[in-house]
């Protein structure tokens, strides 16, 4: 289809009209910046600058916490009060508690292994001779968005009867090593767990890239003199770099785990949440916006905000653990 | 302390009022191009003469419909536009269903929506969000449609939408040739049914293909199988308690309905056709669910006459062509064969002059055969112009629909609540054709029905 400047002009439009209207906005917050009072002038402007981005905080993020939890107080349309109710239904039913289940095993698995497998890699690659090739290898996947990260590897695990020509790559190896072709995404919890390894697999190059990069910050003094003592690789490994990185570990292990906590695209992508494969954020999803059961859907909202809650308090207090040490 | 810096005074002053002028003549600019009126006297223009008198404006209209489909749609009610000088903004999407929740709570809504779940549509009338039906609409609904079709979306006496589409989910789509070449006869009753596979089996054929792998509503084609079922061994009156939830989900007669499914779709003798044992039903698309027919390695596949759209190109579809399709045989002689399928309503948000004028407009017999004429389509409307019809199987479907004694069902589970009809009814036939026990996931249905 041809583009049509005359056609595309009222969005044109919209864009220049949004430019300017961020503009406008812009010109009035400083001209009453401007005219503020000169006592106290500092403090005026700061309140000026601090206001957009607070009103934006209080209407995006702090309503809408509140209203959630509210809403998984009520019923499905949102205006009967049902007390403790949502809770009690999630914690009761069967393909709920599943749907728990699963969700502990992404959180347990993907983040150790992901880190681990970036870790391994990092430091078998490190200043060997096709270090940066090989890092790109595992970078890669990160460039891939879920959907078709999760759309590869739905190809990877295709099946195809046993008569058949098999377009999966698992199954071709299975029927090339002498197996049966198996269907990987039925049975539970190895489909679960064959779904964790998209994430790792995209999550390997994250966790790769950070720690090599801690890594190479290791003082040079530490390692030789580490050398000179006569440490073997292995010692090395567990006595001066895994202790050097250690808090560069955690922050990967923790930003992986909060992804993993609301991962969603890979499972609906994959399963849409069938075969007992379902996550809270899915299942949230589902309940909310599919079958119209506000109160279900706000209730597992609040239960994982609840379970990212200790993850970002830990990440505050590293952050702020580190601060401490710079400033010494 | 460092001081701030206070930009100058003057160029402040010049970007704010540039900017906010530039604002105003965009606005001023895009408010002035609404609905052109021309065309609207033009030649042609003859049918629409009732709604002269409409001022024009713009109506939005969401739905499911996307892509090709989409564009014939839009393609029949042009002219309408053209002629009336209405602007109908039409926006198909995958995720209407989820969407056209969050649209109407944020104060969005469309002025039509084209519903395909009843179900879904009777949320809106309980919220009080969607609008009854305008008399001139409803008259025209009542005198276009069959009783069947409209009790539901009828509520307290009001209608709230009219039937467009429709598809007929009885069909078991077979191959005419593949038939006569080993003398098979078209079964008249289950019995016939059951024979015929045993037939087919015997002759190293699997008799049955299936496929309900559908991302997350993987399960759907077995929901089908299940009320297909219903219908033809307990009767439409058992189906519409069972629907409405007056009898429970896990009803005896419902494990025994979904037990004579399991006769075929659990029979490792009879199904997966070219796709594999069992299990394969589970991971095989419903799209190429029905494919092996065309290879002779199954016989049969029950799937709606919409699957019409799956055969590739070249395959014809006649009662002497490549494939065909059979209305599902009759288990007890004393109910029939009562006809399955669903289809969409339009059902409005809004009520202003223009969208009512749309409305009446899609609940006519011309809209029907100008739809019918872009192809692939066809309706309940009793004036629809059969011979309008391009594909002899849309033709059988509509002859069916029309036949003054067939006792027509809408999709159960478009009916039941969504938490049910697009969830756990769909999870749990597909745990069931992954080996679960028939009582067991029918009263996971039951548990999972929402109280209100």
């Amino acid at each position: 289809m041809a583009f049509d400047i005359l056609a595309e002009l009222p969005k044109l439009l919209w864009l220049v009209i949004a430019v300017a209207a961020f503009l406008a906005v812009f010109g009035v917050l400083l001209l009453a910046v401007d005219g503020g009072p000169r006592t106290r002038y500092d403090w005026w402007q700061a309140a000026c600058f601090l206001a957009p981005a607070g009103i934006l905080l209080l209407t995006g993020l702090v309503y809408p916490v509140i209203r959630t939890t509210v809403l998984s107080f009520h019923g499905p349309g949102g205006d009967t009060w049902v007390g403790w109710g949502n809770y009690v239904w999630m914690f009761t039913r069967p393909e709920i508690l599943l749907v728990l289940r699963n969700t502990f095993l992404w959180v347990i698995f993907a983040p150790i292994l992901a880190t681990a497998t970036g870790l391994v890699y990092s430091v078998l690659v490190d200043r060997s001779r096709y270090e940066s090739i090989a890092k790109s290898l595992l970078f890669m996947p990160m460039a891939i968005s879920f959907v078709g990260a999760s759309i590869i590897w739905k190809f990877v695990y295709a099946f195809r009867p046993a008569n058949a020509d098999q377009i999966g790559l698992l199954n071709q190896l299975l029927v090339w090593a002498g197996g049966e072709p198996r269907q990987w995404l039925l049975e539970g919890p190895l489909n679960t767990l064959l779904l964790i390894v998209v994430l790792i697999w995209i999550q390997a190059g994250f966790a790769m890239v950070i720690l090599s990069a801690a890594i190479k910050a290791i003082p040079a003094e530490i390692v030789e003199a580490a050398r000179i003592d006569g440490v073997n690789g292995w010692q090395q490994f567990w006595r001066i770099t895994l202790p050097s990185i250690w808090p560069t570990v955690t922050v990967v292990l923790i930003t992986i785990s909060v992804q993993t906590l609301k991962i969603f695209d890979i499972v609906r992508t994959m399963t849409g949440g069938q075969f007992g494969t379902s996550v809270i954020a899915n299942e949230m999803y589902s309940q909310a916006f599919r079958y119209g059961q506000l109160g279900h859907g706000s209730a597992l909202a609040v239960f994982m905000f609840l379970l990212v809650i200790p993850l970002v308090l830990i990440q505050i207090r590293n952050a702020r653990r580190t601060r401490e040490a710079q400033s010494l | 302390m460092v001081r701030p810096i206070r930009p100058s005074h003057g160029a402040v002053v010049t970007a704010t009022s540039l900017s906010l002028a530039l604002l105003a003549t965009g606005c001023d600019y895009l408010s002035g191009t609404g609905g052109t009126s021309a065309g609207r006297d033009g030649a042609g223009c003859e049918p629409f003469a009732e709604w002269a008198d409409v001022e024009g404006g713009t109506v939005d209209i969401y739905a499911s419909i996307r892509d090709e489909e989409g564009e014939r749609m839009q393609r029949a009610w042009h002219d309408f536009a053209e002629c009336t000088g209405i602007n109908i903004r039409y926006e198909g999407s995958g995720e209407f269903e989820a969407q056209v929740q969050v649209k109407v709570d944020g104060g969005n809504a469309p002025d039509i929506a084209f519903f395909p779940q009843p179900g879904l549509l009777s949320r809106f009338v309980e919220s009080g969000d969607a609008l009854p039906l305008p008399d001139s609409v409803a008259k025209r609904a009542q005198e276009g449609y069959p009783e069947d079709w409209l009790q539901y979306v009828e509520h307290d006496g009001k209608l709230y939408g009219t039937p467009l589409g429709a598809n007929v989910k009885s069909f078991v789509w077979y191959s005419p040739g593949f038939f006569e070449k080993n003398g098979y006869e078209i079964p008249q009753t289950w019995d016939d049914l059951i024979t015929l596979s045993d037939t087919m089996a015997d002759d190293g054929v699997k008799p049955w293909c299936a496929g309900i792998e559908s991302g997350e509503a993987t399960g759907w084609p077995v929901t089908d199988w299940l009320e297909n079922v219903m219908l033809r061994e307990h009767g439409p009156e058992v189906y519409d308690q069972w629907i409405d939830h007056e009898i429970p989900f896990d009803d005896p007669k419902v494990t025994q309905a979904l037990d004579r499914v399991g006769d075929i779709l659990r029979n490792p003798d009879y199904v997966n056709g070219g796709h594999g044992g069992v299990k394969s039903i589970a991971t095989t698309s419903s799209q190429v669910g029905g494919l092996p027919i065309l290879d002779e390695k199954c016989g049969m596949y029950l799937m709606g006459s919409f699957y019409a759209a799956q055969w590739p190109e070249g395959t014809e579809i006649a009662e002497d062509g490549d494939v065909f399709a059979f209305n599902l045989p009759t288990i007890d002689e004393e109910i029939g064969t009562p006809v399955l399928g669903g289809g969409e309503f339009a059902a409005a948000f809004s009520d202003r002059p223009e969208v009512v004028a749309v409305q009446e407009y899609l609940a006519t017999a011309d809209y029907a055969n100008n739809r019918a004429q872009e192809g692939a389509w066809f309706s309940a409307h009793k004036d629809l112009d059969l011979d309008a019809l391009d594909n002899p199987n849309d033709r059988f479907a509509a002859e069916l629909l029309r036949d003054p004694d067939t006792v027509f069902r809408w999709d159960g589970g478009d009916y039941m609540p969504a938490a049910v009809g697009s969830g756990t009814f769909w999870r749990a036939m597909t745990n069931w054709i992954n080996g679960s026990d028939t009582e067991d996931v029918l009263s996971y249905v039951e548990q999972s029905w929402p109280k209100s």
